[in-house]
């Protein structure tokens, strides 16, 4: 069952860029948004995604240059197989692709491990699309990023984010974790939480753990880990392929 | 069946205190794992997986494909194919090394250590692993036993049951009456028979409005009782009755030829009549004489049988303590059994066991309630030590989240037990 399954959303992925590409030379082919309300959009981006000059990747890529860029395509960053796939598939980002990929995320590229629900609302798509545009053109021209690009939700001592987390450890305190989050980092209802740099995923714990986030489940997991403990488990999901 | 007593107090102390390795004479060390279901198909995995070839990881099923029954419920109302809960073994076997045998097991013999299958092979092994689930206590509803299954079906272990019942709910007569005898405590998966109420309401919703369901109960309360019942009040007003033991519930049995039930005296003539009767471990887990009364109890540091060290009881054939029966609760188990299992026989590091629990429910479309807990292993029980559930009154966006949530657990569990 698994095994067929590459072959065939292959040939579903490349069908959907080929409508895509088409629809992207009409209707969208000038971009109608407003780069100031697409600030405002991009708030919720920036818990994974930064722009500007001094952009680098957090749990997402960066997004200096992403329009007419190849999906994909930083050496650097640990892109699921799903997005990988696609970029070998031949996706480029466009109007027309990159406002299908904000709707709905995991119906253009099933098993991405960018969880994010998408943005139903078409101007909110533009605006953010007329804002990231302005971090695409040319490097030098390159804007400043609204300010506090990089807020923390909870403030760390600087001892429990210097913890050193103990991986083998962590790779029995997650399997526990794999009972909902998929290994292989796709997100299929449940978010993404692998590849994440230690300080994010460690931030977002004790996040759900001091109640700051909401979710009961994971304020119930969150709440009974040690520091030591989700040191361990930011060590195993880092890596994990 | 008594417990051997010279073994039963050889086997209380938790191995957690000295891990012996115990190099096996015979080469590569035997882990035989019997049920390839939420438990026993996790332990094969993460055995295998972990254990890098250090441990022989054979796997007993007799069924090539397995349906789990989380989301049998689902499939029931129409919202899941019955495919979509299918599974095979094949990414076990292949990815993982694990041999897969299709047989049952019918006999263990504790001292020469060996398994005996129905079709007449011995399996060897170090450590045993019993995950086989439920069975059903014969007598529990007066006039039904396994024979009745196809007249009055209990769908109580997914698959061709599932498909029985379903086709019973849509022949049903306009107006007809759908029968459910929720079983007794304890049982696997509490909500279970109520999601199942729910299901099966919304597809009488659609397809014969006036019909009536009907749950005769031995319990006075039920889980998620207050959800539920707000859930039926809003999406199927009028539709669902429910007699507890107040009023007989407790007093019931059937006629499967006369397709009737008699509730304290009073006869009832139904369409449809799912028995869901009182539950017990696993056959096995009697043959095997690890069975106190109805069920295993285990040692709940590292799920080791109370009776034999060597064996490990997983799921719902576990007498654990606070953990419901459920497939989330068995695959939790089985972690903490594979890595006790390692430690044991290859020297790995092992470590304080945690295990955990959420159980979701649909009531009607997106519209996805969840219980859950976590625990932790005492000497005496495995002792639930924090919780939380659904509230009344949320609202839709909460429960279609919480609806999406369950897809995403089931992607991961089905993907943790079959790889
Ligand atoms: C309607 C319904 C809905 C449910 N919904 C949920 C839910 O939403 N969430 C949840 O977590 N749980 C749910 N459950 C509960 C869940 O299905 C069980 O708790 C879980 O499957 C238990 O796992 P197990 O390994 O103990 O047994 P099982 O998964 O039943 O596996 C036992 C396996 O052992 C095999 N076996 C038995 N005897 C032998 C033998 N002698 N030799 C070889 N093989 C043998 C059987 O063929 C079977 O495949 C639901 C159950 C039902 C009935
Ligand atoms: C929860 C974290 C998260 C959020 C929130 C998020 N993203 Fe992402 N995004 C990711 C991850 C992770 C990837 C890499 C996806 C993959 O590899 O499948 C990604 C990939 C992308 C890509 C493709 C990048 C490339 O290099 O090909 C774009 C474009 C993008 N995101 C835009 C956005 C925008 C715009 C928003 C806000 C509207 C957003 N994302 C919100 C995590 C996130
Ligand atoms: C019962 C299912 C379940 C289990 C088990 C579980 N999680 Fe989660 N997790 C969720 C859900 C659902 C969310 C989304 C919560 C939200 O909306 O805030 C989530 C969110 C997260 C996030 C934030 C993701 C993001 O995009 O911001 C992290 C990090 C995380 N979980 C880590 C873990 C770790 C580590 C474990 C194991 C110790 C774990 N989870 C166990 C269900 C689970």
């Amino acid at each position: 069952m698994r095994a067929a399954e590459p072959r065939r959303l292959g040939a579903v992925i490349v069908a959907s860029f080929m409508g895509l590409a088409a629809s992207a030379t009409g209707a969208l082919a000038e971009l109608q948004g407003n780069p100031e309300d697409g600030a405002v959009v991009f708030q919720k981006c920036k818990g994974c995604h930064q722009v500007g000059p001094e952009a680098q990747h957090r749990i997402g890529p960066h997004l200096n240059g992403i329009f007419g860029a190849t999906a994909g395509r930083h050496e650097g960053f640990a892109y699921s197989k799903a997005m990988q796939r696609a970029s070998a598939d031949g996706l480029t980002w466009d109007l027309g692709t990159l406002d299908a990929y904000l709707e709905n995320p995991r119906a253009l590229i099933t098993g991405t491990r960018m969880s994010f629900r998408g943005l139903p609302d078409e101007q909110d798509r533009h605006d953010v699309l007329a804002y990231l545009r302005q971090f695409s053109d040319s490097p030098r021209d390159i804007p400043e990023a609204v300010p506090s690009a990089f807020a923390r939700e909870v403030d760390l001592p600087p001892e429990v984010l210097a913890i050193v987390g103990d991986r083998d450890y962590g790779a029995y305190l997650a399997s526990e974790c794999l009972t909902c989050h998929q290994s292989d980092g796709s997100d299929a209802g449940i978010p993404s939480i692998t590849r994440w740099p230690t300080e994010d995923f460690v931030v977002a714990m004790h996040a759900y753990k001091r109640q700051i986030r909401p979710h009961p489940v994971m304020q119930m997991m969150a709440g009974r880990l040690t520091d030591e403990e989700i040191a361990a488990l930011a060590a195993y999901f880092q890596d994990l392929d | 069946m008594t417990l051997n007593r010279r073994r039963f107090l050889g086997a209380t102390a938790a191995t957690l205190a000295a891990p012996m390795v115990q190099a096996a004479s015979h080469g590569r060390a035997r882990v035989v794992v019997i049920g390839g279901g939420a438990g026993g198909a996790t332990a094969a995995r993460y055995i295998a997986k972990d254990s890098q070839g250090e441990i022989d990881v054979t796997l007993v099923e007799p069924t090539r494909m397995y349906y789990t029954c989380f989301f049998s419920n689902l499939y029931l109302g129409g919202f899941r194919e019955l495919s979509s809960i299918g599974h095979s073994y094949g990414t076990l076997a292949a990815d993982y090394g694990v041999n897969v045998v299709h047989d049952w097991a019918v006999g263990v013999d504790r001292d020469a250590r060996s398994v005996s299958l129905a079709g007449g092979a011995t399996l060897p092994y170090d450590r045993l692993i019993l995950s086989p689930g439920i069975d059903f206590v014969d007598g529990s509803v007066p006039g039904w036993d396994i024979s009745a299954q196809n007249a009055m079906p209990h769908a109580y272990k997914a698959g061709s049951q599932s498909e029985l019942l379903r086709a019973q709910i849509e022949a049903m007569p306009e107006g007809g009456t759908f029968a459910m005898i929720a079983p007794p405590n304890p049982y696997r998966c509490p909500p279970g028979p109520y999601e199942r109420v729910s299901m099966v309401a919304h597809l009488l919703k659609g397809i014969n409005p006036t019909a009536k369901i009907l749950i005769v109960d031995p319990k006075e309360k039920f889980s998620k009782q207050a959800l539920f019942e707000e859930g039926w009040g809003a999406h199927y007003p009028g539709m669902v009755e429910r007699i507890g033991p107040d009023f007989g519930g407790t007093n019931v049995s059937v006629d499967p030829m006369a397709m009737t039930i008699d509730i304290d005296g009073a006869v009832e003539q139904v369409d449809v009549c799912n028995v869901i009767p009182a539950m017990k471990a696993g056959r096995i887990c009697e043959i095997a004489g690890v069975t106190d009364g109805n069920w295993a109890p285990v040692n709940p540091h590292t799920m080791q049988s109370r009776a034999e060290e060597n064996i490990f009881v997983l799921g719902d054939a576990s007498a654990q303590g606070d953990m419901p029966k459920s497939g989330f609760s068995a695959n939790s188990q089985a972690k903490v059994a594979a890595m006790a299992v390692r430690g044991a026989l290859t020297g790995s590091k092992v470590f304080p066991a945690k295990y955990s629990n959420t159980c979701w429910s649909l009531i009607d479309t997106d519209d996805g309630v969840k219980v859950g807990a976590a625990y932790e292993a005492t000497d005496e029980k495995i002792s639930s030590v924090s919780s939380f559930v659904s509230q009344t009154g949320e609202d839709a966006a909460l429960r279609k989240a919480t609806y999406e949530e369950s897809l995403g657990w089931y992607a991961g569990i089905t993907s943790d037990m079959f790889g």
